[in-house]
């Protein structure tokens, strides 16, 4: 990804994400958080990595979101009147915020910098041997495509197939646990 | 090209903005929303490791794999928490973290 | 052996059925007095018996407490003395007591007293004697209070046992000084290993005199005596003249056995065990001068004589000490009784100054009791006379000074047993009461006749081989310096008496420093009890509310409550307060794992 687009989209993803905090109303944070989403899913594009950021738009943007939209106009939420008490609050955010970048740019200095691996037709095409021959994800390699999609199932249901089921599960018990908390309790 | 400690001071700068916002805001969905950006921030410093480490020539998706997951449970987690918080302002009629404080020792 | 114990638990049965079972029944008098006169028919049987029987009541480690009866010529003797006075005070009571609506608890106490007194007398160990120790404190307790609803009874009742409490807690210390020197409590094992100090020891005797002192009312514990005679008459000739006060005397001789008289002689201890019965004697018999209650001379005149028998042990001539005792439980009883017969024949007047001429109205209680008298001022050939005579010759022979005092205090007994006897029983009626006085019934001077003739012979031979201890020359006369001794001192005191007080209505002597009883009862109420009772309860509370309730208890609840409090504060509820904590934790942890 050409670096004016990962400083493009990282400007989207950051100023998305200060505005959900300074917007006082929540539609606002919440509009602002689908900002900071695209970006996002802008930055995981350039990294070869489209089903994850495809994922992130239909699920995040689309789904979650929406839900806290959904939310946020059920309670009828008005603007957050009441400013924080004093300053303690915002400072104190401040400090995590300053305490905590400080210590990425100690560790980020420390360790090093790498740039990324190339990823043209020669390494896919090298790489299709690994790969049953006449299978799909093969055939794209040796075309010099990169098939995310078809890798990222190829891993899920061999690799991970058991947690794959076990997240099915959890979002059973997440259903069944959210019409439980819905419910209105008889008085 | 962006070197891979650029994407991890994007994301440690987005972590670091939702941490300030959860300490920050006193609406308990802001709130909620400033966690889901860490999870995004975390995010994108899994997607920005599996490209960087490649395996085979291929980027590796044991990292991808985790970035789905954590989608998911996201996703789940969300759904959890807001209708907890509906439960809560039915019962309270806020959701201003300010007045809920019967916690206090 | 059985017999024994037939004997030390029938009057706790017959008190439990007493007080649980026939409660306020009229037969309770009977009852009880039918256990006494068992008791004494046991006591005769058992007679020349000796051994030791005993069992393991609680074993803590290799310590063993027992329970068990020593029998040997000492407590036979003693149990002699207890039940003989026992039974002829119970049948006294009988008509004493006719018309007090308590008697059935009064009857009730005589038994467990009797009990007590009969559990301290057969003890075979010393927690065994100072459990039944605190028992006869406890009835003798009860039974000064019996008439509870007089202020007075119940003060005095209270006094006597805070006394006894202050003397018994030496004893306790005493009790165990001695378990840590012989590493036994059994009388009969007791044998002082030589590495031990005789300031050590002697210190542990010291304590344990400390139980006499209070139960033998000896300087400076001896003022609960005279008050505790606000209880029933017949318990004073019981448990304040003729056993209990005596106990004392007996559990020191006991000791002295026990440790071995030539042991017992080296120590520092009975030269000051000598002089505090001397001093006792002497001091009890000037305050018996000047009181006007027939019970209170009565009672100083027994403060004198316990006085001549701690002295006795003191100079190791522990038997002449309890020749003397059984003597003196015998007149001294017989006293009392008769002076319960002329309290109850003037309707309850105990002011000598208030009687007169009742001689002539109460002839048997009179005669009786002038042989009474006669016993006490040591008439040469009454029982008195040779165990007085005993004590002289113990304190002649070991301490002159001593001796003179003792020989000042036969000349003080005469005159104010003189007193007392001319001034209530000769001259004229003194008051209506008085006049109106007429011979008590025959259960009343049976006892006194049986006791008048027991005063009389109980020095001689045939009846002191019943006696605990009696020197071998018990009963014999001699004409020496001795006798001429207290024969001039009997003449002089008894003579001063009577010219003095023959046919006065008033006291002619008035000495304020003898009547007010040398001011101790007042230096006590004053200063003893009014600051230092003050200043101990202040102590006592500093202790209980300052350290104990609010340091300890308080301090240790007070801390953990404010260190909640403190951590309260972090609980703040707030939501965001935990994040950021949260935060800063994380912060912390990434600085110690990665720039650590």
């Amino acid at each position: 990804m050409p670096s004016y687009l990962f400083w493009l989209f990282s400007t989207i993803m950051l100023i998305g994400g200060t505005a959900v905090i300074a917007f006082r109303n929540p539609v606002s944070s919440a509009l602002s958080v689908v900002t900071c989403f695209v970006g996002l899913s802008g930055l995981f594009i350039g990294l070869s990595a489209f089903f994850v950021g495809v994922i992130q738009i239909l699920v995040y943007t689309g789904a979650v979101m929406v839900l806290f939209l959904f939310i946020i106009m059920l309670l009828d939420l008005k603007d957050e009147q009441k400013r924080a008490k004093g300053l303690a609050p915002a400072l104190a955010g401040f400090t995590l915020f300053i305490a905590f970048m400080v210590q990425l740019i100690g560790v980020l200095s420390r360790t090093p910098d790498k740039t990324a691996p190339p990823l043209d037709a020669a390494t896919l095409t090298a790489a299709a041997t690994a790969f049953p021959s006449g299978g799909k994800i093969a055939a794209n390699l040796a075309e010099g495509r990169l098939p995310d999609v078809h890798l990222i199932g190829h891993t899920l249901f061999t690799q991970y197939n058991l947690p794959f089921q076990i997240l099915g599960v959890l979002l059973l018990v997440a259903t069944i646990g959210v019409v439980a908390l819905s419910k209105r309790h008889a008085e | 090209m962006a070197s891979l400690n650029d994407y991890l001071l994007v994301s440690g700068l987005l972590f670091a903005i939702g941490l300030a916002g959860v300490v920050l805001r006193r609406n308990i969905i802001v709130v909620f929303m400033c966690l889901e950006l860490m999870l995004s921030a975390a995010n994108l410093s899994l997607v920005a490791f599996s490209r960087f480490n490649t395996v085979n020539g291929l980027p590796d998706y044991n990292g991808q794999m985790l970035v789905f997951f954590v989608i998911t449970v996201a996703a789940a987690e969300v759904a959890v928490g807001l209708a907890i918080i509906v439960a809560l302002y039915r019962a309270r009629q806020t959701i201003h973290t300010d007045e809920l404080t019967s916690l206090k020792g | 052996m059985n017999l024994a114990w037939i004997l030390l638990f029938l009057p706790l049965a017959v008190a439990a059925v007493c007080q649980l079972v026939l409660r306020k029944s009229a037969i309770v008098p009977l009852v009880s007095t039918a256990s006494a006169v068992a008791t004494l028919v046991i006591s005769f049987l058992l007679l020349g018996k000796t051994g030791i029987h005993s069992f393991n009541w609680a074993t803590i480690g290799d310590f063993n407490l027992q329970i068990g009866i020593q029998l040997d010529r000492l407590s036979t003797g003693m149990m002699i003395v207890v039940t003989g006075v026992g039974t002829l005070v119970h049948i006294f009571s009988l008509a004493y007591m006719k018309d007090d609506e308590g008697k059935a608890r009064y009857f009730t106490g005589l038994s467990l007293f009797m009990f007590s007194m009969t559990g301290i007398v057969l003890a075979n160990n010393f927690i065994m004697t100072f459990i039944f120790w605190e028992l006869v404190g406890l009835s003798s307790y009860l039974l000064i209070g019996h008439w509870y609803q007089k202020d007075s009874a119940a003060d005095a009742a209270k006094k006597a046992f805070l006394c006894n409490r202050v003397g018994d807690f030496g004893f306790m210390i005493g009790i165990l000084m001695l378990w840590g020197i012989t590493g036994t409590l059994a009388f009969s094992d007791m044998e002082v290993p030589a590495a031990v100090s005789t300031a050590t020891l002697s210190a542990a005797v010291l304590c344990i005199f400390c139980g006499a002192i209070g139960k033998s009312a000896q300087l400076p514990l001896h003022v609960w005596l005279p008050d505790a005679m606000e209880g029933p008459t017949p318990v004073s000739a019981l448990i304040h003249a003729a056993t209990m006060v005596a106990a004392g005397v007996y559990m020191l001789f006991r000791v002295q056995l026990s440790l071995g008289t030539e042991v017992f002689e080296g120590l520092q201890a009975s030269a000051i065990i000598a002089w505090t019965g001397g001093i006792t004697a002497l001091v009890a018999a000037l305050m018996a001068i000047q009181q006007d209650d027939i019970k209170r001379v009565l009672a100083y005149s027994t403060l004198s004589q316990l006085g001549y028998m701690v002295m006795a042990v003191g100079l190791v001539a522990g038997e002449a000490g309890m020749f003397h005792l059984f003597t003196h439980a015998w007149f001294k009883a017989l006293l009392f009784l008769g002076s319960g017969a002329v309290i109850h024949a003037c309707h309850h007047e105990q002011d000598i100054w208030k009687m007169g001429g009742l001689l002539k109205k109460m002839p048997i209680t009179g005669i009786t009791f002038f042989l009474g008298f006669a016993a006490l001022i040591a008439v040469p050939f009454t029982s008195g006379f040779f165990s007085k005579e005993l004590i002289l010759e113990a304190a002649h022979e070991k301490q002159p000074i001593l001796f003179w005092i003792a020989a000042f205090v036969a000349v003080l007994t005469p005159f104010y047993m003189t007193r007392l006897f001319v001034v209530a029983f000769l001259g004229k009626a003194k008051s209506a009461n008085a006049d109106h006085a007429h011979e008590v019934s025959p259960l009343m001077f049976v006892p006194l006749v049986i006791l008048a003739v027991l005063a009389v012979v109980g020095g001689y031979g045939f009846v002191n081989s019943f006696a605990p201890a009696a020197p071998g020359h018990a009963g014999e006369f001699h004409l020496n310096f001795l006798f001429w001794v207290s024969a001039i001192a009997l003449v002089v005191g008894a003579g001063a008496g009577f010219i003095l007080y023959a046919g006065k209505d008033k006291d002619p002597l008035s000495i304020p420093l003898l009547k007010n009883r040398f001011y101790i009862d007042g230096f006590y109420d004053n200063y003893i009890v009014r600051y230092f009772q003050d200043a101990f309860a202040a102590i006592v509370h500093f202790f209980d509310e300052f350290l104990i309730n609010g340091l300890l208890v308080g301090g240790l609840s007070r801390g953990a409550a404010s260190t909640g409090n403190l951590f309260r504060k972090l609980q703040s509820g707030q939501l965001q307060g935990y994040a950021f904590s949260f935060g800063l934790g994380v912060i912390l942890v990434i600085y110690f794992t990665v720039f650590l």
